[in-house]
């Protein structure tokens, strides 16, 4: 499951960070701010247009992402592990 | 070693309070310049630690990473490893961490760590981190990390009393440098929550505060209400503080100009000092008040950590036009005044962002635009009443507005479109806690900008205002000229050669020559009209009357048209060179502007006169 597939509210738990293409520094970017195996993640607020962007707690801070962002991350949800 | 000078670098995440740390240190004792052939700001301060011994800090741009994806960025990376052309390099880096967010922040720490520079960890937002029963356990995070650790209350007087003991004792020793690559990345990752683990614990992950605003300020559809209540409030301010105080200057200076015409007898010097130096101070000065009500607005946003919640409410519609929320408050402010909004997409991080938003800002119709509006619309367009409710005045200038509005989409879409560089642009925004802003931090941040508008701006303003002037005073009228005296100017020549340009859009050759001095302000083209049609200092009624009996109604919408997009005013070139460093920019934004004016105008012309 992607993250920007994830309902909001719904917990789960980061699988891994797909590059969109061969060189994808957003992918490397959201694998430095945490966006690694197993840490837990929320969808906590979405954009009034659009649902997008989707604001996602990761850790201990929040990051708004466009849904293009937010679907390179794979998670899976917490009765699914 | 008491005289010598230390230097650090001052390192850390976007929000980990860095700067308002910076401001403890310094104080007032900052110099604020630009890192050369980059628009990125650079901060350096001084003080002198109870030792004796001088510490020179310099305050690199917030990193989430050293794998460096703008230049900002860049920047703080080649500085810390210490290759960066022109940048001494530091013998001491200080890294920031705020300790209500460790999670995030101690990866960067380690990542700073493995460039093998003698580093201190500085533990700041303490008293945070406190208030929300966060319990860190610093001679552990010590032990592990490897490294001095420090506690730092930034925003509290003496709060970096610790810090400032640690960084004049004897510099720490360095671990071993580390290399880079991807394994190791992740790794820093499995680090991080090994400390966390053994040094942090966390009754819970956010603060109940941050989550209760937030359930409102993102809400769909109170959050839109609370931005746009947010902006109203902004826009009052800068109208009822901001305006007043402007005119307040313009008066004085005309005061001051017309004393000092009485002290020196009259020719081309009194009209020199009169016309040219107070005059052009006056227009200068004058966008003081406005500039500073709306960046203590912007500040204030910003440090309370609002900022970023109007950004995520509005990306989706920015982004619509190839521009990414935080484009809106600048854009916002450009209604005011263009300059103040380009000085302040200084908050867009992707560096094309940036450059499409400030080519766009003059777009908006500013407050100046509103006099020359003004004039024309109330001489030529009728008081009727459109569906029964509408004023056409109104509509006319609402159109106007709105002609702004869709010509910058317009070229954000074509920018979009004609860039050669297409990958994806990065949102990736951190939503920080909620602070309330400090006095100390607002009012350095003021006191910067408006600095670098008056020292930037005021001689290359003050030389063309002078400029402006010579070229409409000399040379003077011949004796028994019947004309104004403008007419046998140098201006008055341009005007007339100007006029085959303008001739196509409906531009006779006395509003060709208004256009001139309208370039140093817009509002200045109405004083020239008034000049040229020999109205003098009648009321702008009577200008009104003169210049509906003198041009036609097709000329009258094209000049309207032409003020909407017309590469007008210097200072918001000025502005532009300074904040892109880049005179291509200049000409880009003076050339497309001339461009889509002229066209504007053109086709407005020709289908008015048609159907006249």
């Amino acid at each position: 499951m992607r993250l920007s597939d994830l309902p909001k509210g719904a917990p789960a738990v980061v699988d891994r960070v797909h590059d969109a293409h061969a060189v994808d520094p957003i992918a490397q970017r959201l694998r430095d701010l945490g966006f690694v195996d197993g840490e837990p993640v929320r969808v906590v607020a979405i954009g009034p247009m659009g649902g997008d962007p989707v604001l996602i707690q990761i850790g201990f801070t929040r990051f708004a992402l466009r849904r293009a962002e937010a679907a390179r991350v794979g998670v899976r949800t917490e009765l699914a592990a | 070693m008491s005289a010598s000078t230390l230097r650090i670098a001052l390192v850390g995440n976007p929000n980990c309070g860095k700067t308002a740390l910076f401001n403890q240190l310094t104080g007032g004792r900052q110099k604020v310049a630009n890192y050369a052939g980059v628009t990125v700001e650079r901060k350096e301060g001084r003080f002198t630690a109870p030792s004796g011994r001088v510490l020179q800090i310099l305050d690199l741009p917030g990193t989430y990473s050293l794998d460096a994806n703008s230049p900002d960025e860049q920047i703080t990376r080649d500085v810390c490893a210490g290759n960066y052309p022109g940048e001494m390099v530091p013998d001491l880096i200080v890294c920031v961490a705020d300790a209500t967010n460790l999670r995030l922040h101690l990866r960067f720490v380690l990542e700073v760590k493995r460039l093998g520079r003698p580093v201190v960890l500085a533990l700041n937002m303490m008293d945070t981190a406190r208030q929300r029963g966060i319990v860190i356990d610093v001679p552990e995070l010590q032990r592990r990390l490897g490294l001095p650790v420090v506690e730092t209350i930034a925003v509290k007087r003496g709060g970096a009393r610790a810090l400032i003991e640690r960084v004049d004792g004897e510099v720490p020793t360095a671990a071993p440098a580390q290399a880079d690559d991807a394994a190791s990345r992740a790794d820093l990752h499995a680090q991080v929550r090994e400390l966390l683990a053994a040094t942090v614990t966390m009754p819970r992950a956010t603060a109940e505060i941050d989550d209760a605003l937030d359930r409102w300020t993102l809400h769909p559809v109170f959050g839109l209400a609370i931005l746009a209540v947010v902006m109203f409030l902004v826009f009052q301010a800068v109208y009822s503080i901001g305006k007043p105080m402007t005119d307040a200057i313009a008066e004085v200076f005309d005061w001051l100009g017309g004393h000092a015409a009485t002290l020196m007898p009259a020719g081309p010097l009194q009209s020199l000092v009169t016309d040219g130096l107070f005059g052009g101070l006056g227009t200068v000065l004058g966008f003081l008040p406005e500039i500073l009500v709306l960046f203590l607005f912007i500040i204030v946003l910003e440090e309370s950590g609002y900022l970023p919640r109007a950004a995520f409410l509005l990306d989706r519609l920015m982004l619509s036009v190839g521009l990414t929320g935080r484009s809106f408050i600048p854009l916002l402010s450009s209604f005011a005044c263009a300059i103040p909004g380009i000085m302040g997409t200084r908050s867009i991080t992707d560096p094309r962002d940036r450059i499409t938003t400030i080519l766009i800002a003059p777009l908006m119709t500013c407050s100046a635009r509103l006099p020359v509006y003004a004039l024309l619309i109330g001489a030529f367009i009728p008081i009727r009443y459109v569906f029964g409710v509408f004023n056409l005045q109104g509509v006319v200038l609402f159109a106007l507005y709105l002609a702004g509005i869709l010509g910058a989409m317009l070229v954000g879409w074509v920018m979009k479109h004609i860039r050669r560089d297409k990958s994806e642009h990065a949102l990736l925004m951190e939503l920080p806690s909620y602070r309330m802003p400090k006095l100390r931090d607002v009012g350095i941040g003021l006191y910067e900008r408006g600095m670098i508008f008056l020292k930037r701006l005021t001689g290359v303003i003050l030389g063309l205002t002078v400029l402006m002037w010579f070229l409409s005073t000399f040379p003077g009228a011949p004796e028994g000229a019947t004309l104004p005296a403008i007419d046998y100017s140098f201006a008055g020549y341009i005007g007339r050669g100007l006029q085959y340009i303008f001739a196509p859009i409906g531009f006779n050759w006395q509003i060709s020559l208004a256009l001139i001095p309208a370039f140093a302000a817009r509002e200045t083209a109405v004083a020239a009209l008034a000049t040229v049609y020999l109205v003098g200092g009648e009321a702008a009624g009577g200008l009104g009357h003169a210049l509906a009996g003198q041009i036609s109604l097709a000329s009258a919408l094209s000049l309207l048209v032409w003020f909407a997009y017309a590469p007008q005013c210097m200072s918001t070139l000025a502005i532009i060179k300074r904040e892109t460093d880049s005179w291509r920019n200049v000409a880009i934004s003076f050339g497309y502007m001339f461009v889509m004016a002229y066209t504007a105008s053109f086709i407005v012309y020709q289908v008015a006169r048609m159907l006249a």
